[in-house]
């Protein structure tokens, strides 16, 4: 009979934080159907946002991982723009698509394997190292294009290209199911897998983690190649969206990926946090712009209103926190 | 002499933290079918012993055997102690506070399938059972699903004394499992303990309690400051003497911080 009424979602538990952020969602959503009905009653908006959520949502689903695990990457941001332009070099000079995939991710978990080393061996504070990262990858991909932009429009006609950004059905942005499919994957990896478990320990004590018998060095550096090579997927995903790879893509990613995964309720504390929180994070993010823009406010508004949205959302967490103890 | 083999042997460790030495000079063994109760006063360099001998941490220098067989201290680690049957109830952050019941229970030792993937719905039974069945929680309100952090201190230990029960190891650490424990659960540890003699296995158990180790252990090593001071066979010395020792020990601390 105990068992029962655990099962009961009481405020407080923890998918009642993600019932928080749907709500915080909804509520969004509902004002931007009134402050702008014309935009947001019409199905073509909701296209747009699945053609340009899933690049931050990729890179924030690896984020999530990180951040439980009590770490932060700064340098997703730039590992991204560094990849994409493999991806686009190795394209335009070898004309394969598969080719410049394939290294493109390799970069990512490479940046990602560089990162996890310097955390989880030499034991620099993550976000020191990836700040390091950051700076070090953007300028890389900066200096090997001597600052210039990469068009490849020859990707267009490419089975790559359909398959990662082509429209089903003419409609829907396979984009976006590429990116709802990781998110159920590692949703399942986070929750079922021992990999997730140990990402959830470390997170909450690494010490405890490691008296456990989880591998803790391995599973950081694991954790960073994750989201290497997630952030090189996402640059992929971009670049075939926009045809194009321009050196100064990354930094506007930061702060709307990191801010998508704190809406989403995971812990800054570490331990804990869910992939459905981030993937609707995502779109309360990337719907903000658009809402603010069709509500005919003015885009100056866009930045003060994500900074209320994600003041609320972490201060309903903390709140929900503060309750459960 | 006890002439049976021993089940490990620590020989000649040290151990520093930085400019802490925490062990020096220790020779250690627990013998098949032994019950060792490690005795000695906060600070002494108990949790640091067996924190090497479960693999948390390698010794700064020395040498380990396990079943005879040479250890490398390097390769060795928390997995590897329990691939050969040693099983840590830890002092302190023993489990992890914000995960469930189930979780802590498996962590480390899922069961998964070949893929990596836990068996969530058999880890969650098992808990159940190791619940009612080991560690006899009544279960106000607490399930498997039920996190850590709202566990008291003694049903935090029950969870982690039943999760060392159920894995049924060779040899079974325990690290003061009793300090949160009301009298008749700390009559359920010591129950356990002679289980784990009656069945076999070995037992290194550390607890401020004199009475409770003396009721269990058949060997007494004391240690101070980083070295063994003195190791007893049960028929060597009695309980006052023990108590005696102890104290003695104590005092000589305490009288050369006074100079
Ligand atoms: N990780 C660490 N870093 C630095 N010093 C440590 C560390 N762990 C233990 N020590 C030091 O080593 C010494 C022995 O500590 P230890 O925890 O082994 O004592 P103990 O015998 O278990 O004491 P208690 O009965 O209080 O649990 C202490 O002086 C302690 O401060
Ligand atoms: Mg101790």
């Amino acid at each position: 009979m105990n068992i029962k009424n655990n099962k009961i979602s009481l405020p407080g538990s923890r998918s009642f934080r993600t019932y928080a952020v749907v709500l915080v969602y909804i509520v969004l959503m509902g004002i931007f159907m009134i402050t702008a009905p014309r935009a947001f009653l019409d199905y073509k908006i909701y296209m747009a946002f699945l053609s340009t959520v899933p690049i931050s949502l990729v890179m924030a689903l690896g984020l999530t991982f990180v951040i439980i695990a009590g770490e932060i990457d700064l340098s997703f941001c730039s590992v991204m723009a560094f990849s994409g332009f493999i991806f686009t070099y190795i394209f335009i000079n070898t004309g394969s698509t598969i080719l410049a995939f394939i290294a493109s991710l390799a970069a990512g978990a490479v940046a990602g394997f560089i990162n996890g080393i310097i955390v989880a061996k030499v034991k620099v504070p993550s976000i020191i190292a990836t700040l390091g990262t950051q700076f070090f990858w953007a300028g890389l991909a900066v200096v090997l294009s001597s600052g210039r932009s990469l068009i490849i429009n020859e990707i267009r006609p490419s089975l790559l290209y359909k398959i990662f950004v082509g429209r089903i059905g003419g409609i829907v942005p396979a984009q976006a199911i590429w990116a709802f499919g990781i998110a159920i994957i590692l949703s399942f990896i986070l929750n079922k897998h021992r990999f997730g478990e140990s990402v959830m320990f470390i997170g909450d004590n690494r010490e405890t983690a490691r008296m456990m018998g989880v591998n803790v060095d391995k599973t950081l550096i694991q954790i960073f190649m994750l989201s290497g090579v997630l952030a090189a997927f996402s640059s992929v995903l971009l670049a075939c969206e926009m045809v194009t790879w321009w050196s100064t893509q990354g930094p506007g990613y930061l702060l709307i990926t990191i801010a998508a995964v704190f809406i989403g309720g995971t812990s800054i504390y570490g331990g804990e946090g869910t992939i459905f929180g981030t993937v609707v994070g995502a779109f309360i993010i990337g719907s903000i712009t658009a809402g603010i823009v069709a509500s005919g406010v003015g885009g100056f508004w866009t930045q003060l209103v994500v900074g209320l949205v994600l003041l609320s959302a972490v201060f309903i967490n903390t709140f929900i926190s503060k309750r459960r103890t | 002499m006890n002439n049976s083999k021993n089940l490990v042997e620590m020989k000649n460790i040290h151990m520093c933290f930085g400019k802490v030495v925490a062990l020096k000079n220790v020779d250690f063994k627990v013998g098949e079918n032994e019950i060792v109760g490690l005795i000695g006063d906060n600070g002494a360099g108990k949790s640091t012993l067996i924190k090497i001998l479960s693999g948390v941490f390698p010794p700064t220098s020395g040498e380990m055997y396990i079943r005879g067989k040479k250890i490398s201290n390097r390769g060795y680690s928390v997995r590897k102690a329990h691939e050969y049957e040693i099983e840590t109830v830890y002092q302190e952050k023993a489990l992890g506070e914000k995960q469930s019941l189930w979780r802590n229970i498996f962590i480390g030792r899922q069961i998964s399938n070949f893929f990596g993937f836990i068996n969530v719905k058999k880890e969650k039974e098992e808990t159940e059972r190791i619940m009612k069945e080991l560690i006899g929680f009544r279960g106000v309100g607490v399930s498997a699903d039920s996190r850590v952090g709202k566990l008291s201190g003694g049903e935090r230990q029950g969870i982690a004394i039943g999760r060392a029960m159920y894995f049924n190891a060779n040899l079974i650490i325990l690290d003061e499992p009793t300090a949160a424990l009301s009298t008749k659960e700390v009559t359920k540890v010591l129950n356990f303990i002679r289980k784990i003699k009656e069945s076999g296995r070995s037992c290194i158990y550390i607890t401020h309690h004199i009475s409770d180790t003396y009721s269990v252990s058949d060997r007494f090593v004391f240690i101070d400051r980083g070295e063994i001071i003195g190791e007893y066979r049960k028929n060597e010395i009695s309980m006052e003497e023990l108590t005696e020792k102890l104290l003695m020990v104590s005092a000589r601390d305490s009288g050369k911080g006074d100079n």
